[in-house]
C-alpha cells in the first residue's frame, strides 16, 4: 500500500485531487452558497437598516412616531455595534450553541451559519448604506421633494439608485470577505471548504498540499468575483455617449429609448 | 377675475437657531404675477423662496395658497408642492435619469400618470425649452444652460401654479445665461406665475410685473420695475441698485 503513495509535492497535489477533488468542490460550492446568501440576504438586512436610520425626523414628526423612532434607532444602532464589535468566530459559537441553550431550537451548523453571515455582513452594510445615503447631495433629495415626492418616493427613485451604485463596490467587497472569512464556519462544522480540507490533510498528514490545493480554490473563487463585480459595476456607469434624436416620437424603442444603437462618431 | 390673488404670505418669521433669518415678511402674489426678488447675498432670499415650498419651514407667520393656509398641519405637503414648483440655483437634475426621465418621472411617480401621457408632456416641455433632442443624454452629458433648461421642463411637467426660481442663472458661464433667461422671459408672456430671485437686473427690469428688494431678512421695496429701478423709495434701495451697476 504505502508504496502507491506519491512521493514529490506535485504527486501529492495530484493525489489529494484526485481522491479529495470531489470533496473539496464540494465544500467550495457550501462556501459559495454561504457567502453569495449570507452577502444577499446581509445586504437586504443593511438596505432596511440603513433606510430606516436615515429617516428624516423634522418638527412636523408626530411625538409618538418620534419615540419609535427613538427606540428603532437604538436597536439598530446596537446591533450594528455588537456585530461589527465581535469576531465572527465567536457570533459563531454562541449563535449555534445558545440557540439550544437558551431558545431550544436545535439550528443546523449550516443554519446558525447563514444566519451568522448574514446578521454579520448586516451589520457592516448598514453602515455603508447609510454612508451612502448621506453621501448623495442634498439638492436631489430637494428637487425630489420639489416635484412632489414624499420621502418614499424619493428614496426609490432617486437617492437609493444613486448610492446603490456607489455603495456596489462595498457589496463586491463584502462578498469576497464572505468567500474567504465563513471558514471560521468550520468550528461549529459547516462544511465549508475549509472544514473539508482540514479533514482531507487529518488523513495522510499532508497539510501543505491539501492546503494548497484549497488556496487555489479560494482564490480562484474570490478572484472570479472580483471579476465578474467590476463587469457590474461598468455596467451600471451606463454608456460614455449620447445621441441627438432628431424625431423623439418617432423613436422604435418607445418610452424609455436608451437602447438604441450607438451612432458612429459624431 | 384678473386680479386672483394666488399666494399670499403674511407675517412671515424663519430663525435658524437662534439668528432671524426673516422679519415679518408680507406679501402677495396675483395669477399671472412675474416677481423679482434682488438683494444682497445673504439677505434672506433663497430663505423665504424655500420656505414659500416648506423646504424650509417657518417659524411663524402664514402662507396662504388659494386662500388655504399651506402651514396647517393637515396641509399634504407632497401635493402642495406639484402645484409650486422650483427651479434650483444648481439644476439638481435627477443623475441616475436621462432627460426625458428626469422630466416623466414627476408626472408619473407623483401624479400617477400613464408613461405614454407623462412622456406625451415632458416632450412638449422639452420642446418648449429645446431640449427635445437630448433626452437620451444624461445630466453630466450636458452644459449647465442645458441642464438648467431641462431643470425647468422638469418643473413644467407636473404643471404647476406657481413656479420659484432660486438664482437660475448665477451658476451658469456668462454665454448660457442669454439662453436660460429666455426660456423664462417666454414662461413670462405666456402668463405663468413666477417668483424669481435674481442678480439679472436687466431682466427684472424688463419681464417683471413686479420688484421686491429683500435686505436683512426685510422687505425693503415692493413695487413696479419702474418704480423700484427708476424711482426707489428707499435710500438702502438706491445704494443697492447703483453698487450693482458699479460692479457690472
Ligand atoms: N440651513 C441654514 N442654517 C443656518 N443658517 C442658514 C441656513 N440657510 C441659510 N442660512 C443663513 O440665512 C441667511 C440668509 O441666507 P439665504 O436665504 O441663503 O440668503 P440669500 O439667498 O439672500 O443669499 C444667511 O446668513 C445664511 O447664512
Ligand atoms: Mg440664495
Amino acid at each position: 500500500m504505502a508504496t502507491d503513495m506519491p512521493t514529490s509535492f506535485f504527486g501529492w497535489v495530484v493525489f489529494v485531487l484526485h481522491q479529495y477533488g470531489g470533496a473539496l468542490l464540494q465544500g467550495a460550492g457550501v462556501t459559495l452558497l454561504l457567502a453569495i446568501f449570507g452577502t444577499f440576504i446581509g445586504c437586504i438586512i443593511g438596505l432596511l437598516v440603513g433606510i430606516v436610520q436615515t429617516i428624516p425626523i423634522t418638527e412636523r414628526t408626530n411625538p409618538g412616531i418620534k419615540i419609535v423612532n427613538k427606540i428603532v434607532q437604538f436597536i439598530f444602532a446596537a446591533y450594528v455595534e455588537i456585530f461589527r464589535g465581535t469576531p465572527m468566530i465567536v457570533q459563531a459559537m454562541v449563535v449555534y450553541y445558545g440557540s439550544m441553550a437558551v431558545f431550544q431550537i436545535d439550528m443546523s451548523a449550516m443554519a446558525a451559519g447563514f444566519l451568522v453571515v448574514s446578521v454579520n455582513t448586516g451589520a457592516y452594510m448598514a453602515e455603508t448604506v447609510r454612508g451612502g445615503i448621506i453621501s448623495i447631495d442634498k439638492g436631489q433629495t430637494e428637487a425630489a421633494m420639489a416635484i412632489g415626492m414624499n420621502h418614499i418616493q424619493t428614496m426609490c427613485k432617486v437617492i437609493l439608485p444613486q448610492s446603490l451604485k456607489n455603495i456596489m463596490p462595498q457589496i463586491g467587497n463584502n462578498l469576497i470577505i464572505n468567500i474567504k472569512d465563513t471558514s471560521v464556519l468550520n468550528v461549529i462544522s459547516v462544511t465549508e471548504l475549509y472544514f473539508v480540507s482540514k479533514s482531507a490533510a487529518g488523513v495522510y498528514y499532508r497539510y501543505f498540499e491539501v492546503f494548497f490545493v484549497t488556496c487555489v480554490i479560494y482564490f480562484i473563487m474570490t478572484f472570479i468575483a472580483s471579476r465578474i463585480l467590476r463587469y457590474i459595476e461598468r455596467r451600471m456607469a451606463g454608456s460614455a455617449d449620447y445621441q441627438l434624436v432628431s424625431d423623439p416620437f418617432a423613436d422604435p424603442t418607445g418610452v424609455f429609448p436608451n437602447n438604441t444603437p450607438k451612432k458612429g462618431g459624431k | 377675475m384678473q386680479d386672483k390673488n394666488i399666494l399670499e404670505v403674511k407675517h412671515l418669521v424663519k430663525y435658524f437657531g437662534r439668528r432671524e433669518i426673516l422679519k415679518d415678511i408680507d406679501f402677495t402674489v396675483d395669477q399671472g404675477n412675474v416677481i423679482s426678488i434682488i438683494g444682497a447675498s445673504g439677505s434672506g432670499k433663497s430663505t423665504m423662496l424655500r420656505c414659500i415650498n416648506l423646504l424650509e419651514t417657518p417659524t411663524s407667520g402664514e402662507i396662504l395658497f388659494e386662500g388655504n393656509n399651506i402651514l396647517d398641519i393637515n396641509t399634504d405637503i407632497p401635493l402642495y408642492r406639484t402645484k409650486v414648483g422650483m427651479v434650483f440655483q444648481s439644476f439638481n437634475l435627477f443623475s441616475n435619469m436621462t432627460v426625458l426621465e428626469n422630466c416623466m418621472t414627476g408626472p408619473v411617480t407623483v401624479l400617477k400618470r400613464s408613461k405614454k401621457e407623462a412622456k406625451e408632456t415632458a416632450m412638449k416641455y422639452l420642446e418648449k425649452v429645446g431640449m427635445a433632442q437630448y433626452i437620451n443624454a444624461r445630466p453630466d452629458q450636458l452644459s449647465g444652460g442645458q441642464q438648467q433648461r431641462v431643470a425647468i421642463a422638469r418643473a413644467l411637467a407636473i404643471e404647476p401654479q406657481i413656479l420659484l426660481f432660486d438664482e437660475p442663472t448665477s451658476a451658469l458661464d456668462p454665454q448660457m445665461v442669454g439662453e436660460v433667461l429666455s426660456v423664462m422671459r417666454e414662461l413670462a408672456d405666456e402668463g405663468l406665475t413666477m417668483i424669481i430671485v435674481t442678480h439679472e437686473m436687466a431682466f427684472a427690469r424688463d419681464v417683471s410685473t413686479r420688484v421686491i428688494y429683500m435686505a436683512d431678512g426685510v422687505i425693503v421695496e415692493d413695487g413696479t420695475p419702474q418704480e423700484v429701478f427708476g424711482n426707489p423709495k428707499s435710500e438702502k434701495t438706491r445704494e443697492f441698485l447703483s453698487r450693482f451697476t458699479d460692479n457690472n
